[in-house]
């Protein structure tokens, strides 16, 4: 058996001695290399490919590292970082309007509610210009400006334009980047990419991580593959909602695995929860749909404030644009006039939640508020009127012209809109609910991104270390990029100079053998057991369960809840669950119900953690700790700290660990947006 | 509504496969014809029966991952829509329809509905990138300016999806539009200058081993295409093709 | 596992082997095809003039174009292109063919591409069986055949307009209606043939535009159907005029 640690180790995130400004610059000189004979020598395995992932193993295989990629879609380019849409942030200053990496590190702790890691930040802030200029270089085709230059766009909570985009599919472009510099090293031979494959669990040796059993989807087969280091590029969890807007096929397996094997889940109930969503729209729902938060900046958010409009809205006798002006609620711009719509993603989603409980939600399920552009429509219509000196034009003109400058700026975002409801946002206003969109939390990592078990690294969303508690908008593709590209490729060196004398690892160890074993048991298991429900109807209930209690606010008695009823849940799926088909083919509910059984265990120390934070941060909000205006209520005093998380068997008795956050560069100061 | 799908069943790539017919009902119009699916696997699961296979993934048309051919049009009825985008309100209440995999002997069946693309990354490998390796201190991004036009007509070019839409819809299962989509990308930017040449050879002629038929430019592509990649991408590589053959870079 | 050996080879590479090489060929042999097309047009145009000049210039045409030496090795390049044009075609056919074993059980194929864009090979075999005929019926007859000669001002010349008239002419001509049908049938084949086939030659090259491409499949449009009509009406009046 591997070792589970299950007493209070410290927690030391290793973070370089000297000036934040100089930590990473040190640290780069200090680090031990391993010399490019001797690289030959080494293999690292890196599970998942979006943008950490793909470009870890790129540039691991450039150094001269023999690199496994892994990754359970049919090709590495289908990673769920190409859906991101907005942008990606970087200190460039290209628009002279008073950038610098410091006021990204800055943006960014404030952004993440103070609970992120400064010297963690600092770098990320230092490297994101490299980010830029690396993509450009591999042909990502950024937007540009009429001189030829690369151009920008602002988003929320900062005040500089910093954001490098290209249209509303810049995650895209950024993966398909990284994917070719990927193929590039298969071609080479220096990776070997093994696509439809699925981390089944990490094998550690010695209290190192040697290597993993991968299950190749096609063929059934278990696989062994040994490794000096295994890095985790395997992406967030909030599938353990059911309902969010990641991929059907996103999940917590590779990270939940390595957590079993010793590897501190850290912070995991920081979840971004978006609040510009299409809402749900029936039982068979199996994926929320993101609006980009651009359309905030324009849109205006509203619900009725009188019951019986909403009646008649629920009940189909009124429209929504029959509501006149005065019985509109414009609760944002009403609780928080400074910032009105543009208020952060946690902020937007609570006050939208806190109209919907009072009872104005606007759709049947009472669970969606108006995003409304007709005002918008109204304004550049008066405009482009005045600029193309129409006289006196009709309120139909103005519509017209209006229309024109919402397609042009939003067009693909409407038509995608109209395209899922069936309903014309130009004429109409949009329905829109939050969603779950981001998980913070994540393994814990050092400064160097290795977890707590030696050789296991954790990079992009699967890690906890930049976000605090609340990411900020175009910082998630930053983070994937700059782990892979120039932080890990780096860091990862100090732990393999130990390794140039070890050989190939070998996979016939008793080690291996266990591993393997308990992974064809456990799919015997599942295959055979005999139940009778569908793996999906666990995990919509899993995700019920945790969208209640564990979701936009949280309580004490709710979480306590949560947690009994996910563990009589699953108690319930080893009963119950029906797996169909047979272990030796493609299998889809195989896959699944292995990941929800991962998923089921991690949302009970979500709740765990949830209930230990006894203060309201970022995507954290704990209705005991809140102002008397409702606003979330930090504990700088009690909370500053990670929480970190030692499996011990049973999730919601895991052992706690803190790692105490300094801030020696920010003051902590209350977020206010009134 | 209630439909009758008839679906292609095959246990595996070597077995025969078959059409299929199954009744799904109380489906609604917001509903996805993927959720559509499931409610039919989930009824098929709890009978007992296997459940259709198919791929998917993101469920919001970017991944590129599901790929079904839909009464006879690859992702359906709709244009610039992907399988996930579909509603089923695009369909009529007892409507028959078919539902196949796509079909190309390069992309071999893996069960049902689900195949085996890697053929495409196989071609992206031996070309489909410019040869830069990662470093701490590349040229600044803005000392390489792009016109406008040239970083639009690249990003048009940049935005496919990989589904393979345009082979299983073409007549001839070619695959000219992913390929020349990756071509005419790296052939507008000054980056993908200096590899041009070898890059189009190198990636035709791979085209060509992995057995994708000839292009006979009916169109069929574009119009399937859910990312509505032009045609000009072919005629790019076209011209770039013969340059290198002719010049013999 | 992405394998690194390659599934088929089918098809080679290279400028001669490879696919986008097999369509340029295809495309050259085409469009020079198209050329030849315009020169035979004009020549049989001549024959609207016969009955005022009793064939003579038609037939000092035919001399000029079977003997002077530049114009027999365009001839010689003619039916290497329709050889080629021919042979080319079915290569990429049947490789297209191997390219899908199995058939879709439904197909919609006219919702996103036009009918004769997805029937070349059905429009070109047409053709060609026409042609073979053609050649037969006048070719060969100019070449080999015994024809009688003219005297223009001391100068002997084939007399291939009386050929043509004899052989439009049912009294003279039992197969002279089923001709003149195979006759408007091949013009009609050729006619939707070039329809697709004239802009691709062009998209094939690579020769494509924002700005000329619409001219360029108008062009093409305009031909396809001003060249069969044009030699269909040429057969109608012969038929009219001699009947």
């Amino acid at each position: 058996m591997t070792e589970m640690p299950k007493h209070s180790v410290a927690l030391d995130a290793k973070i370089p001695e000297g000036p934040l400004a100089d930590k990473w610059k040190n640290h780069k000189n200090s680090i031990r290399l391993v010399n490019p004979a001797n690289k030959r020598l080494i293999d690292v395995i890196v599970v998942g490919t979006g943008l950490a992932g793909s470009s870890a193993a790129a540039s691991l295989a450039e150094m001269g590292y023999n690199v496994k990629a892994f990754c359970f879609q049919d090709s590495p380019r289908r990673a769920h970082s190409i859906a991101a849409q907005g942008g990606i942030n970087a200190a460039k200053n290209y628009q002279n309007d008073g950038d610098s990496v410091y006021r990204l590190f800055y943006d960014t702790i404030k952004g993440g509610d103070y609970r992120s890691r400064e010297a963690n930040v600092y770098r990320l802030a230092e490297v994101s210009a490299n980010i830029i200029d690396q993509c450009v270089s591999q042909g990502v085709p950024f937007a540009r400006d009429y001189g030829g230059l690369l151009d920008n766009r602002s988003f929320g909570g900062v005040q500089v334009s910093r954001t490098f985009y290209a249209k509303g599919q810049t995650g895209q472009q950024l993966l398909l980047g990284a994917y070719s510099a990927l193929s590039r090293q298969i071609s080479k031979g220096k990776v070997t990419m093994y696509n439809r494959h699925e981390l089944m669990d990490v094998v550690v040796v010695d209290g190192k991580a040697r290597g993993i059993i991968a299950r190749n989807l096609v063929t059934g087969e278990v696989e062994r593959h040994g490794a000096h280091a295994v890095v985790l590029c395997s992406g967030g969890y909030g599938n353990v909602f059911y309902l969010s807007t990641n991929a059907m096929g996103s999940n917590v397996s590779a990270a939940w695995k390595a957590h079993k094997k010793g590897a501190y889940m850290a912070n995991p109930s920081y979840t971004q929860i978006h609040p510009t969503c299409i809402p749900v729209s029936g039982h068979y729902q199996s994926k929320l749909t993101l609006m980009s938060e651009s359309l905030r900046n324009d849109g205006r958010i509203w619900v009725p404030n009188d019951q019986s409009d909403v009646e008649a809205l629920r009940n189909g006798s009124m429209r929504p644009t029959d509501i006149p002006e005065e019985r509109r609620d414009y609760y944002l711009e009403r609780r928080y006039p400074a910032f009105g719509n543009l208020v952060p993603r946690d902020v937007a989603s609570r006050a939208a939640k806190e109209r919907c409980d009072a009872g104005f939600g606007v759709n049947e399920a009472g669970e969606a508020v108006f995003l409304d552009y007709a005002s918008a429509i109204e304004r550049y219509g008066r405009t482009e009127a005045n600029v193309k000196g129409i006289e006196a034009p009709s309120a139909e003109k103005i519509r017209e012209l209006g229309e024109a400058v919402v397609r042009a700026k939003y067009g693909n975002l409407f038509q995608m809109y109209e395209q899922i409801t069936a309903d014309n946002p130009y004429k109409t206003p949009m329905r829109i609910y939050p969603a779950v969109h981001y998980t913070m939390g994540g393994l814990w990592v050092d400064y160097n991104l290795q977890t707590t078990v030696p050789g296991l690294y954790a990079c992009g969303e699967a890690n906890f270390s930049d976000h605090g508690a609340n990411r900020l908008g175009a910082s998630a593709l930053m983070q994937g990029l700059a782990d892979g590209y120039f932080v890990l490729p780096y860091t990862i060196g100090e732990y393999l100079a130990d390794d140039i004398r070890t050989g190939a690892i070998p996979t016939d160890t008793p080690e291996f053998e266990a591993a393997e074993q308990g992974v064809k048991d456990r799919i015997g298991f599942l295959l055979g057991n005999g139940g009778k429900t569908p793996v999906d109807d666990f995990h919509r209930r899993l995700g019920r369960i945790m969208w209640n209690e564990c979701g936009m606010s949280r309580n004490e008695k709710g979480l306590n809840q949560a947690i009994a009823d996910i563990q009589s849940l699953r108690e319930e799926f080893e009963q119950d669950v029906r797996v169909p088909g047979r272990p030796d083919r493609f299998n889809p509910e195989l896959d699944k119900a292995g990941r929800v059984s991962d998923l089921m265990e991690l949302g009970e120390l979500m709740c765990k953690d949830a209930l230990e934070r006894q203060e309201s941060c970022g995507g954290h909000f704990r209705e005991e700790y809140q102002t008397p205006e409702g606003e979330a209520l930090r504990d700088d005093v009690g909370h500053a700290h990670v929480s970190a998380w030692a499996h011990t068997g049973v999730p919601a008795e895991a052992t706690h660990h803190k790692e105490a956050l300094a801030f020696e560069n920010v003051e902590l100061k209350t977020r206010s947006y009134k | 509504m209630d439909f009758t799908l008839k679906i292609w069943r095959q246990e595996g790539p070597q077995e025969e496969g078959r059409m299929e017919t199954y009744p799904v009902t109380g489906i609604t119009g917001d509903m996805s014809f993927l959720e559509m699916m499931d409610v039919l696997n989930d009824q098929l699961i709890r009978d007992g029966q296997d459940p259709v296979a198919f791929d998917h993934d993101c469920r919001e048309g970017i991944c590129g991952m599901c790929s079904m051919f839909i009464n006879g049009e690859a992702h359906g009825p709709n244009r610039k829509t992907t399988t996930c985008q579909l509603h089923m309100r695009s369909f009529k209440d007892g409507e028959t329809i078919y539902i196949e995999p796509w079909r190309a002997s390069a992309f071999p069946v893996v069960k049902d509905l689900a195949v085996d693309r890697s053929a495409f990354d196989r071609i992206i490998q031996v070309g489909g990138y410019v040869s830069v390796n990662s470093s701490g201190n590349p040229i600044d991004a803005n000392a390489i300016p792009v016109p406008k036009e040239d970083a639009d007509a690249a990003f048009n070019a940049a935005t496919c999806i990989g589904c393979g839409a345009c082979v299983a819809t073409c007549k001839n299962a070619s695959a000219m539009l992913f390929v020349s989509a990756k071509v005419s990308q790296l052939a507008l930017l000054p980056q993908g200058q200096p590899e041009r040449m070898s890059r189009v050879q190198r990636m035709v002629d791979q085209m060509d081993k992995e057995g994708f038929g000839n292009c006979t430019n009916t169109g069929a592509c574009e119009v399937e295409c859910p990312k509505g990649i032009s045609l000009d991408n072919i005629a790019r590589m076209n011209r770039d093709y013969l340059k290198s053959q002719v010049t013999g870079e | 596992m992405i394998r690194p050996e390659h599934t088929t080879s089918m098809a080679q590479t290279g400028i001669l082997k490879s696919s986008l090489a097999k369509k340029y060929a295809m495309a050259a042999s085409g469009l020079f095809l198209c050329l030849f097309l315009v020169g035979h047009l004009a020549g049989n145009l001549q024959l609207f003039m016969a009955p005022s000049d009793g064939g003579r210039q038609f037939n000092e045409y035919a001399k000029f174009m079977t003997t002077f030496p530049a114009v027999k090795l365009l001839s010689y390049l003619t039916y290497f292109a329709v050889l080629f044009h021919f042979a080319d075609g079915i290569v990429l056919s049947l490789q297209n063919r191997k390219a899908r074993p199995v058939r879709y059980a439904m197909e919609r194929p006219s919702t996103n591409a036009g009918w004769s864009s997805r029937h070349m090979m059905l429009l070109g075999t047409i053709v060609l069986v026409f042609l073979v005929t053609h050649m037969q019926n006048f070719w060969w007859q100019m070449h080999f055949g015994e024809v009688a000669m003219v005297d223009y001002d001391g100068v002997l010349v084939k007399d291939l307009y009386t050929v043509v008239v004899a052989f439009f002419n049912p009294e003279l001509n039992s197969f002279a209606l089923p001709a003149i049908g195979l006759y408007l049938l091949g013009q009609f084949a050729l006619g939707f043939h070039l329809w697709h086939g004239f802009s691709s030659g062009f998209q094939s090259m690579g020769l494509r535009h924002p700005r000329y491409t619409k001219w360029i499949v108008g062009l093409g449009k305009a031909f396809s159907v001003v060249v069969p009509v044009l030699f269909s009406s040429i057969v109608v009046f012969m038929y009219f005029t001699q009947a």
